[in-house]
């Protein structure tokens, strides 16, 4: 058991390193000011993460994320900008269609027994397409409860801020490790994800676990884009593409199997925070382009997929040799 | 030969009448579609519009079909034409001969197919994760090459591969079609084909019969990124110009839908280029469609996922026919997966 926490630890480890060698080449990272726009800036995605976490736990995958976020976005600031609703009653709007678009998807993987793959392709297509029906253009959302939510933060020792967007991650990520591992469904996606057959044979309600996990899925999505909606004050229906890719990234580089089965919630944190710290080094260094992000997170993919193979090989060897 | 062509075209009915509604949908919106003149040596049209405009995604499922008939997907494709542009566009600049431009661009391709396909046969990684290192990565490894510019160029060489014609037709659809017919060939008058489906239906099984599953599964993703690079030659062709953020941006799920609209399905086993090229074509006929009828584009993608869910039903509808045969067949490969 402690052999599969070891993608974790060493993910832990490259975290620490990394952070280590900014702070020794730039000395200002040291900071909590940097801590807290790392949290502000990657909440979006870490929020979406925790529900990408559970869909690969069960072995599983969601593509409709980005195109979640997009169109919770947009939703929100035409209900707001254009109808005068309550941003409240906006957000109420958009977790239930995002929710309900998540079980649909769930269902249909479940009762036509299709690849969620190409089933959340398609979702990725309609969520996006119906953000491009409702406008093309970017709704800018002006209203006295978004400046209110904004202005929240906690100071964090060191003038830091730990603003409302990076609050709402760290409650997510609190309550994701706690469903996870402490309740029911946590140990039903495991078992999912592990062996489906066998899990089916123990008395695991498949069909109600594979919708609620995409049902969680889609309402994390839908959380994500208010943050990002907060987080920008707009909403534009071609924001968030490829968000999908960066969430599965930042599961992966946290220790979860994309096998389903083995991982933790905790990881996919590690996992975002060392995709943040990356883009605060380009940052800080000012000569490197952006892309050296992608490079750098498709290398790390490729050194965590390794170093996960090579457990799981080392693993199913000692466990040959025991039974001999 | 008549019996195989029959059975050939029963197979293909639904694709048949679903691509033979929408030209006429077109046709009720633009009752010009049919219409065909030649200019200037070389046809205009619509349908010869269509054909061009979908060569790339035609190319991309070509390679597509022969990887997810291998029970694999290939996501970098996107990524790897943007690659391939990039250095053909790059190189052009710099004054290389075309030979040595095209030779390279293709290169880059295989390489990167090369790379998914050892990830996949020898370190048994799952083709999604696999493949999707590069489409992270090879983006950024794009720009690298272009440092970041959308590099243009003027060498009529090269140009003649995006917007040239010969006999009448466009350059595009020419490869395009080329490709089609020696990769048909190459699978079918040889055992290559049977070989790919027997590793898409059960890998462990064929590799007891004796088939070198880790060669063949490498041969498919390296087609795939030839096929991708060739893509992304003609892309940047057409445009004149290699930008590494735009260039198949997406493509690699349009090729992806195109092999799934052409019934091979992604479980492995049984699959059809010349069906997955005919998918491209009804995606590209459904998309210039709505260009034409002068519907806003943004109803594009939200058709596209109407149409992936019909076709989902509509398999797992005639699933239900079967009866429990082929409701079983899909949980026994799961299990054969998990142990």
């Amino acid at each position: 058991m402690s052999n599969r926490l070891l993608p974790f630890y060493a993910t832990l480890i490259i975290c620490v390193l990394a952070y280590a060698i900014c702070v020794f080449q730039f000395p200002n990272m040291f900071s909590t000011r940097v801590l807290g726009n790392l949290l502000t800036d990657n909440a979006f995605l870490g929020i979406a993460a925790v529900g990408m976490t559970f869909v690969i736990l069960s072995g599983g995958i969601d593509l409709s994320v980005g195109s979640v976020i997009a169109f919770t976005g947009v939703l929100i600031a035409v209900l707001v900008g254009w109808y005068g609703v309550h941003p409240l009653t906006a957000f109420v709007i958009a977790l239930t269609i995002a929710t309900a678009f998540g079980a649909g998807m769930g269902a249909i993987i479940h009762y036509l027994d299709v690849p969620a793959f190409i089933v959340t392709l398609a979702g990725m297509f309609l969520a996006r397409g119906m953000s491009f029906v409702i406008t093309t253009e970017s709704i800018p959302i002006n209203h006295e409860f978004y400046t209110a939510l904004q202005g929240l933060y906690y100071r964090m020792p060191g003038g830091g801020r730990l603003n409302f967007v990076g609050g709402v991650m760290v409650l997510v990520f609190l309550a994701g490790i706690v469903v996870a591992h402490f309740t029911k469904f946590g140990s039903y996606v495991y078992a999912i994800g592990g062996n489906r057959t066998s899990a089916e044979l123990m008395g695991v309600p498949v069909g109600r676990t594979t919708i609620a996990i995409y049902a969680l899925s889609g309402f994390l999505s839908g959380l994500s884009g208010i943050v990002f909606s907060l987080y920008t004050s707009a909403g534009y229906s071609l924001s968030a593409v490829g968000v999908e890719l960066d969430t599965i990234a930042a599961v992966v580089i946290g220790g979860t199997l994309l096998t389903g089965g083995v991982g933790l919630v905790a990881g996919t944190f590690v996992g975002v925070i060392i995709q943040g710290i990356i883009q605060t080094y380009i940052v800080f260094d000012g000569t490197l382009s952006s892309w050296w992000t992608k490079i750098v997170v498709g290398f790390l993919l490729f050194a965590f997929i390794a170093l996960q193979r090579l457990l799981v090989y080392l693993s199913s060897r000692k466990a040959l040799a025991g039974e001999h | 030969m008549n019996n195989s062509l029959a059975s050939g075209l029963r197979r293909a009915t639904p694709q048949l009448i679903s691509l033979a509604v929408i030209l006429f949908l077109n046709w009720l919106a633009f009752p010009g579609f049919f219409d065909l003149r030649i200019q200037d040596g070389r046809l205009f049209g619509s349908l010869i519009d269509v054909l061009n405009r979908g060569a790339p995604v035609m190319i991309l499922a070509i390679g597509m079909t022969a990887v997810i008939a291998s029970k694999g997907v290939d996501l970098s494709v996107g990524a790897v034409m943007a690659m391939a542009g990039a250095v053909a566009a790059t190189m052009t600049v710099e004054g290389y001969p075309l030979m040595a431009v095209i030779l390279t661009a293709l290169a880059v391709g295989i390489a990167c197919g090369l790379l998914n396909g050892f990830l996949v046969a020898v370190l048994d990684l799952q083709p999604i994760v696999a493949t999707l290192i590069l489409m992270v990565a090879g983006r950024g490894i794009a720009q690298l090459i272009t440092e970041g510019v959308i590099v243009t160029f003027n060498d009529p060489g090269l140009i003649f591969f995006g917007t040239g014609s010969f006999l009448g037709l466009p350059m595009p659809i020419i490869i395009a079609a080329l490709l089609a017919i020696a990769v048909i060939l190459l699978m079918r008058r040889t055992a290559l084909g049977l070989l790919i489906e027997a590793v898409g239906v059960n890998r462990s099984a064929s590799s007891y019969a004796g088939i070198n599953s880790k060669l063949l599964l490498i041969f498919v993703y390296t087609l795939s990124g030839f096929c991708a690079a060739l893509a992304g030659i003609i892309a940047a062709a057409d445009i004149r110009g290699a930008d590494a953020n735009n260039a198949g941006l997406w493509l690699e799920l349009d090729a992806i839908l195109a092999v799934v609209i052409g019934g091979t399905s992604l479980l492995g086993g049984r699959f059809s280029i010349l069906m997955s090229v005919l998918g491209a074509i009804i995606i590209q006929a459904m998309n210039t469609g709505i260009l034409i009828s002068g519907f806003p584009p943004e109803y594009n993608l939200i058709v596209k996922a109407a149409v992936i869910i019909m076709i989902l039903l509509a398999q797992s509808a005639s699933f239900a026919g079967i009866g429990g045969l082929f409701v079983r067949a899909p949980s026994a490969a799961k299990k054969a997966d998990a142990s």
